[in-house]
């Protein structure tokens, strides 16, 4: 029997295209609330990596999108949707060093192509689907130990 | 060391009201955002010359003990009151990168 854990905290957060005034809030607000659950401060500097960098592609590359936090009892997940352009190459895109970045972004220190590698990194369990002209899904999995049952 | 302690030291410019009982444990310097996601630790000092609003929210999350801003460079007026909110040490040093990382470094290892 696949016991499901129960859900602690849900949040939804909208995402805007080359919006970079805004770009890092949504990180900081993850933050904060994984904080306030007093989630281990390891658990919350990794989901807040992992976060970042999502939400820096989803503005520098994306057409816009969502993230979705779940906080479960044994887990932290965060999934992130795009509306396209969606990924051609999934494996060349997670290779450190390969970048799509613009200099505009390179100058701010964004698309050294360690993105989706410091996600992978910092997850325990990661997954990005795509779809050219559709959009990219990406749900990355923190476990923070599991209950004894 | 004490953050009060180090800024003392390296002559920073502090550009906002500082959390005087925080510990400097070393240094980083870079200016990849990506780069500094990954490899700092929490209690570095970052040196950089990127100065946009996006840095406060990398250096929020990596916890360091502040961010000093090298050959003189000063952040708009933004960054600093972003800086403010989230609780972040910013600071201005007049030296390049190089000279405040060997400064750091001789007053973390004497």
């Amino acid at each position: 029997m696949v016991r499901r854990t129960n859900v602690v905290l849900r949040r939804i957060y909208p995402i805007a295209p080359r919006d970079l005034e805004q770009a890092g809030t949504v990180s900081t607000h993850v933050r904060r609330e994984l904080l306030a659950l007093g989630m281990n401060p390891d658990v919350v500097r990794r989901a807040s990596v992992v976060c970042f960098e999502g939400e820096m592609n989803m503005v520098l590359y994306s057409q816009g999108g969502r993230i979705i936090l779940l906080v479960k009892e044994d887990r932290v997940e965060i999934l992130f949707s795009d509306h396209g352009p969606g990924i051609a190459d999934i494996d060349l895109a997670s290779q450190p060093g390969y970048s799509t970045a613009p200099d505009w972004a390179r100058e701010l220190g964004f698309g050294a192509g360690l993105g989706i590698n410091n996600m992978e990194k910092n997850s325990d369990l990661f997954k990005i689907r795509s779809r050219v002209g559709e959009g990219t899904v990406v749900r990355a999995t923190i476990l923070v130990g599991v209950p004894f049952f | 060391m004490q953050l009060t302690q180090i800024a003392a030291d390296l002559g920073l410019e502090c550009l906002v009201p500082l959390e005087p009982e925080r510990e400097v444990r070393g240094g980083y310097c870079s200016d990849l955002l990506s780069d500094v996601l990954a490899h700092t630790q929490p209690g570095d000092l970052w040196i950089t010359h990127q100065r946009h609003l996006n840095v406060v929210a990398v250096g929020k999350l990596r916890e360091v003990a502040g961010i000093v801003f090298a050959r003189g460079l000063r952040p708009s007026l933004d960054v600093v009151a972003r800086a403010q909110t989230e609780r972040v040490n910013l600071f201005v040093s007049p030296d390049p990168a190089f000279a405040v990382a060997g400064k750091l470094y001789r007053a973390l290892h004497p």
